[in-house]
C-alpha cells in the first residue's frame, strides 16, 4: 500500500521519521525553532508503541551525554537542538567522534552569534563541517532542503552513522524546521532486539558475556603513540567516507554560464532566482550540496572548467564559499552573497547579486 | 610451602572480577578498596554479564581497566546523564557511575542533582577525598576549611572560595533519591559496613526504587601529602567531622 | 495553476491556522503546497504572517518577492505588504483592522467586514473562516468541499463538531466580501 501523503512541519517530520526508523531513544532540551521535534515525540508517546525512550534532559550538555551513553550501549539514539544549544553539545560530539559512536544530531539553525535571534540562519556551517568541538574529527553532515528530506535524512543519517561508527548531523535551519510541506513518511521498521544489537554491534557496552573481553567505550588514550594510531584510523575512515558518501543535486547545471552553489533552504530560494534570471536571459545553474561534509568538491571542480563564474549563496557572511574556492582552486571567480543574523533574502535579491557580482 | 597453599587454608583471594592489570592508584588510596568491593558485590549478585559501569574523569578514569565488566568512559561530570540513558534504554541492566568530588560535586552538579531528582534506577558511587587527585592536588568543592591545596596554597578561605559542599545532604532532599549513605574504607570494620551499603544500593537499583548514592569519605595520600597511616588518621580526625558517616536517607 | 498568498495580521487572529486550512485544502486536491510561517514571539500578540503557496508543479522557494494575493488583517501588515502584491494581483483586507485604506490602483482591492460579523455572531473564532470565505468567493483556488475535508484532516477529532460552524462562517464570508 502506498504511504499516505501528509502535510507537516520539517520538525514534526523528523520526529515521525525517528519513530518509524526504530530509533531507541531521543534526548533533548527545548529551544526555538526546533522544539516541535520533542513536542511531537511526547505527543506520539512512542514508548507505548515501538518502545522508544524520549526524555527531556536538564540541559543540552546532559542530552548529548545521554546520547553518548545510549550509543555506547549499541542503541540508535539522537538529539536535536538549535545553534546555541548545539554549541553546548560540542564537547559531547567530540567525545562521540573520539569513542567512534554512531548517533544522530539535528541542528535547526538560528542566527547568532551568542543568543542571537530565533530566525533562520546557516551560520553554523563552519562549526559543523570544520570541527566545532576539540580534536581532529569529522561529522557526517546532511543538509535537507525540504520537509521530505527532513524525514528521509533521519534514516540516512542513522544508517551512515552506524556504517562508519561516527556521529552524523542533519544541518537544517528555521525555514525547513518551521515550514509545512507534503511528505511521505518512511515505512515503520522495528527496533533491533538486544540480541540483534549484540550481533550487529559487538563493540557496544551491553554487559560482558563470558565469550568475549570487556567492552570499554572511551576516547581516552594517554599513550601518544597509540593515540596517534587512533587518529590515523579515524582519518582513514574519513577518507573512506569522502570517497563513498558525497551527495548533491544538480539543477539545470549542464550548459549553464554561471553556477550558484547553495544548500538547504537557501538552495530553494536560489531555484526561484534561477527561474527569474533565466527569464532575463541569464543562464544560471544551481548546484546543491546535500552532504556538506563530505563536500562535493569534485563536481564543483568539474564545473570550474565550464562556467564563467560561481557564487555561493548562504545565510551567513561567507562560510561554504571557502570550500567552493578550495574546490575551484582559482580557476574561476567565486563570489559570495549572503544575508546575516536571521534575515532571509528574497529571490530578487539573489538575482541582483548575480548581476552585480558575476556579470 | 606447598603444604600451606591448599584451598582449605585460603583466607583471602582477589575478587574474581578484578583483573591482573597493575593499578595506577597510589599505595594507600581508597579507590582500590572501593573497586574491590564493587567487584565483589557484582559477582555475589550474579550480575557480571548485566552490569555497565560509567567511569569518570579524575583518578578513577581508568576504573575500566580493573573491573572485568563493560564500561563507558564519561566526559567530566556527565556520568549520571550517561547512566540515565543506559539504564532507560536497558532497564534490565545494572548501571552505576563511579565519580570523584570534582566530577560529581563541581562540574557535574547539575547532572548529579537531576539524575537523583528523576529517581533514575542507578547507583552513584561517590569518592570524596576533598581534593583533585589526578590533576595534582587542586581545591575540590569538598575541600575542608583551612585545608591546603595547590589552588588554595594558604588554606581554603571560605570567604574567598565558599564552604565545603555537603552534596549528599542536598541529594537527601530529592524525592527521587531512595538511599543516601556515607561510608569509609579506612578500617576492616568500615570496609565490611561499606560493602553492605553498596550491596543495598545495587539491589535498590534493580528493584526500581530510585537513585542510590553511596559516598565514600576517602583519603588522598598524594594530594594530602601524607603517609597512608597518617592519611587515615587525618581522615578520622578532620573529614568525619565535616562529613559524618552513616545513612542519611534510606526509604 | 499556481497561487502565492500572504496572510498577515495580529497573533491570535487565526492567521497561521487560516493558512494551514488553505494548505490542507490544497493537499486534498493533490496540489503541491508550502506553508511558511513567521515564528517566534509574534505568535503571542505581535504581528504574524504566513506564506502559502498552492501549485500544480513542484514549488521552489517558500520565500517570495511578491504575492498573487495578500490578505491583510491589520494596519502594520498593510504597510508592510501592500507594495508586495504583484500588479494585477489581489488584496483583501478586514474593514475593522484597517484605518488607512490601501491606495494602489494596479491591483484588485476587496474589503470584508469579518471582525464586525464575528462580533455580531458572538464568535471571535469564526473570524478567520469568514475571511477565508471571502477569499474563496473572489479566488476559488480550492473548492469548499476540499476545505471541509482539509478541516477534518487538520483538526483533532475532538474539534470535528466545530466543522459545521466553520462552514457557515465560510458561506457567510462569501456574502460579505465587496470590491472597493
Amino acid at each position: 500500500m502506498a504511504e499516505e501523503v501528509k502535510l507537516m512541519k520539517g520538525n514534526e517530520a523528523i520526529a515521525h521519521a525517528a519513530i518509524r526508523y526504530g530509533a531507541d531513544g531521543y534526548f533533548g532540551y527545548p529551544i526555538t525553532p526546533q522544539s516541535e521535534i520533542m513536542e511531537t515525540l511526547m505527543e506520539e508517546k512512542p514508548w507505548e508503541t515501538t518502545g522508544m525512550v524520549v526524555l527531556q534532559a536538564e540541559s543540552e550538555v546532559a542530552a548529548i551525554n545521554m546520547v553518548y551513553g545510549g550509543a555506547g550501549s549499541g542503541k540508535a539514539v539522537m538529539t536535536s537542538s538549535s545553534s546555541p544549544g548545539i554549541s553546548l553539545k560540542q564537547e559531547g560530539i567530540s567525545y562521540l567522534a573520539g569513542a567512534e559512536l554512531p548517533a544522530l544530531i539535528v541542528n535547526v539553525m538560528r542566527g547568532g552569534p551568542g543568543l542571537g535571534t530565533i530566525q533562520p540562519s546557516q551560520a553554523d556551517y563552519f562549526q559543523t563541517v570544520k570541527g566545532g568541538g576539540h580534536g581532529d574529527y569529522r561529522l557526517i553532515t546532511l543538509a535537507p532542503a525540504s520537509v521530505q528530506e527532513m524525514a528521509d535524512f533521519v534514516k540516512l543519517g542513522f544508517d551512515l552513522a552506524f556504517k562508519y561508527r561516527n556521529p552524523a548531523i542533519i544541518l537544517a535551519d528555521g525555514i525547513i524546521g518551521q515550514m509545512m510541506e507534503k511528505v511521505v513518511l518512511p515505512p515503520f521498521q522495528p527496533r533491533l532486539t538486544d540480541e540483534q544489537i549484540r550481533a550487529a554491534r559487538p563493540w557496544a557496552a551491553t554487559g560482558k558475556t563470558k565469550n568475549r573481553k570487556r567492552n570499554v567505550i572511551t576516547s581516552l588514550e594517554l599513550d601518544p603513540a597509540r593515540m596517534e594510531e587512533n587518529n590515523i584510523r579515524f582519518q582513514a575512515k574519513y577518507r573512506e567516507i569522502e570517497k563513498n558518501e558525497v551527495r548533491y543535486e544538480e539543477i539545470g547545471c549542464e550548459n549553464a554560464d554561471y553556477l550558484i552553489v547553495a544548500f538547504g533552504s537557501m538552495a530553494r530560494i536560489c531555484q526561484k532566482a534561477q527561474e527569474l534570471a533565466r527569464a532575463e536571459g541569464i543562464n544560471v545553474g544551481v548546484l546543491r550540496p546535500i552532504t556538506l561534509w563530505p563536500f562535493p568538491s569534485e563536481i564543483i571542480s568539474h564545473y570550474a572548467d565550464k562556467v564563467k563564474s560561481m557564487i555561493s549563496v548562504e545565510l551567513n557572511a561567507g562560510q561554504m564559499v571557502e570550500d567552493v574556492r578550495l574546490a575551484v582552486n582559482g580557476r574561476v571567480k567565486v563570489e559570495h552573497f549572503g544575508r546575516l543574523g536571521g534575515i532571509v533574502p528574497t529571490p530578487d535579491e539573489v538575482v541582483n547579486a548575480i548581476k552585480e557580482k558575476l556579470l | 610451602m606447598n603444604d600451606i597453599v591448599k584451598p582449605e587454608n585460603l583466607v583471602y583471594s582477589k575478587p574474581r572480577l578484578m583483573n591482573d592489570n597493575p593499578m595506577h592508584y597510589c599505595p594507600g588510596c581508597s579507590h582500590g578498596v572501593v573497586h574491590k568491593l564493587i567487584a565483589e558485590v557484582i559477582d555475589e549478585m550474579g550480575m557480571e554479564e548485566n552490569t555497565i559501569g560509567i567511569a569518570p574523569v579524575g583518578c578513577a578514569v581508568f576504573a575500566y581497566n580493573y573491573i572485568d565488566i563493560d564500561w563507558e568512559e564519561a566526559a567530566h561530570g556527565r556520568a549520571p546523564a550517561i547512566a540515565t540513558a543506559i539504564k532507560r534504554l536497558n532497564p534490565d541492566k545494572m548501571v552505576f557511575t563511579y565519580q570523584g568530588d570534582g566530577d560529581l560535586a563541581a562540574i557535574g552538579t547539575a547532572e548529579t542533582i537531576h539524575a537523583c531528582n528523576r529517581g533514575e534506577n542507578i547507583v552513584i558511587v561517590f569518592i570524596n577525598n576533598a581534593i583533585y587527585g589526578m590533576t595534582g592536588g587542586q581545591m575540590a568543592p569538598t575541600t575542608l576549611e583551612g585545608m591546603v591545596t595547590a589552588t588554595c596554597p594558604y588554606g581554603r578561605n571560605v570567604e574567598l572560595y565558599g564552604y565545603p559542599l555537603k552534596i549528599s545532604d542536598l541529594v537527601v532532599k530529592l524525592d527521587g533519591a531512595c538511599y543516601v549513605t556515607r561510608q569509609s574504607v579506612e578500617t576492616a570494620a568500615a570496609v565490611k559496613k561499606a560493602k553492605k551499603a553498596l550491596r543495598h544500593a545495587f539491589e535498590n537499583s534493580m528493584a526500581k526504587k530510585g537513585t542510590s548514592l553511596v559516598e565514600f569519605v576517602s583519603t588522598c595520600v598524594s594530594g594530602w601529602k601524607m603517609s597512608p597511616e597518617n592519611a587515615n588518621k587525618w581522615l578520622q580526625e578532620n573529614m568525619f567531622a565535616k562529613y559524618p558517616l552513616g545513612d542519611l536517607k534510606n526509604v | 495553476m499556481k497561487e502565492e498568498i500572504i496572510i498577515a495580521g495580529f497573533g491570535g487572529q487565526g492567521v497561521l491556522s487560516m493558512g494551514k486550512i488553505l494548505a490542507y485544502s490544497g493537499l486534498m486536491e493533490d496540489k503541491e503546497v508550502t506553508w511558511m510561517p513567521s515564528y517566534g514571539p509574534e505568535q503571542r500578540g505581535g504581528t504574524a504572517n504566513v506564506t502559502v503557496i498552492l501549485s500544480d508543479e513542484r514549488i521552489s522557494s517558500p520565500v517570495l518577492n511578491a504575492f498573487d494575493t495578500a490578505i491583510i488583517l491589520n494596519q502594520p501588515s498593510l504597510e508592510k505588504f501592500e507594495s508586495k502584491v504583484k500588479p494585477g494581483g489581489t488584496l483583501i483586507y478586514d474593514g475593522y483592522g484597517i484605518h488607512h485604506a490601501p491606495s494602489r490602483t494596479d491591483i484588485n482591492i476587496y474589503c470584508i467586514d469579518a471582525m464586525d460579523a464575528a462580533t455580531e455572531m458572538k464568535n471571535a473564532k469564526a473570524f478567520n473562516m469568514l475571511v477565508l470565505g471571502g477569499l474563496l468567493k473572489i479566488k476559488p483556488i480550492v473548492t469548499l468541499d476540499s476545505v471541509l475535508k482539509g478541516l477534518k484532516k487538520s483538526l483533532p477529532e475532538r474539534h470535528h463538531h466545530l466543522i459545521p460552524m466553520n462552514e457557515q462562517a465560510i458561506l457567510k464570508g462569501m456574502e460579505l466580501i465587496r470590491k472597493m
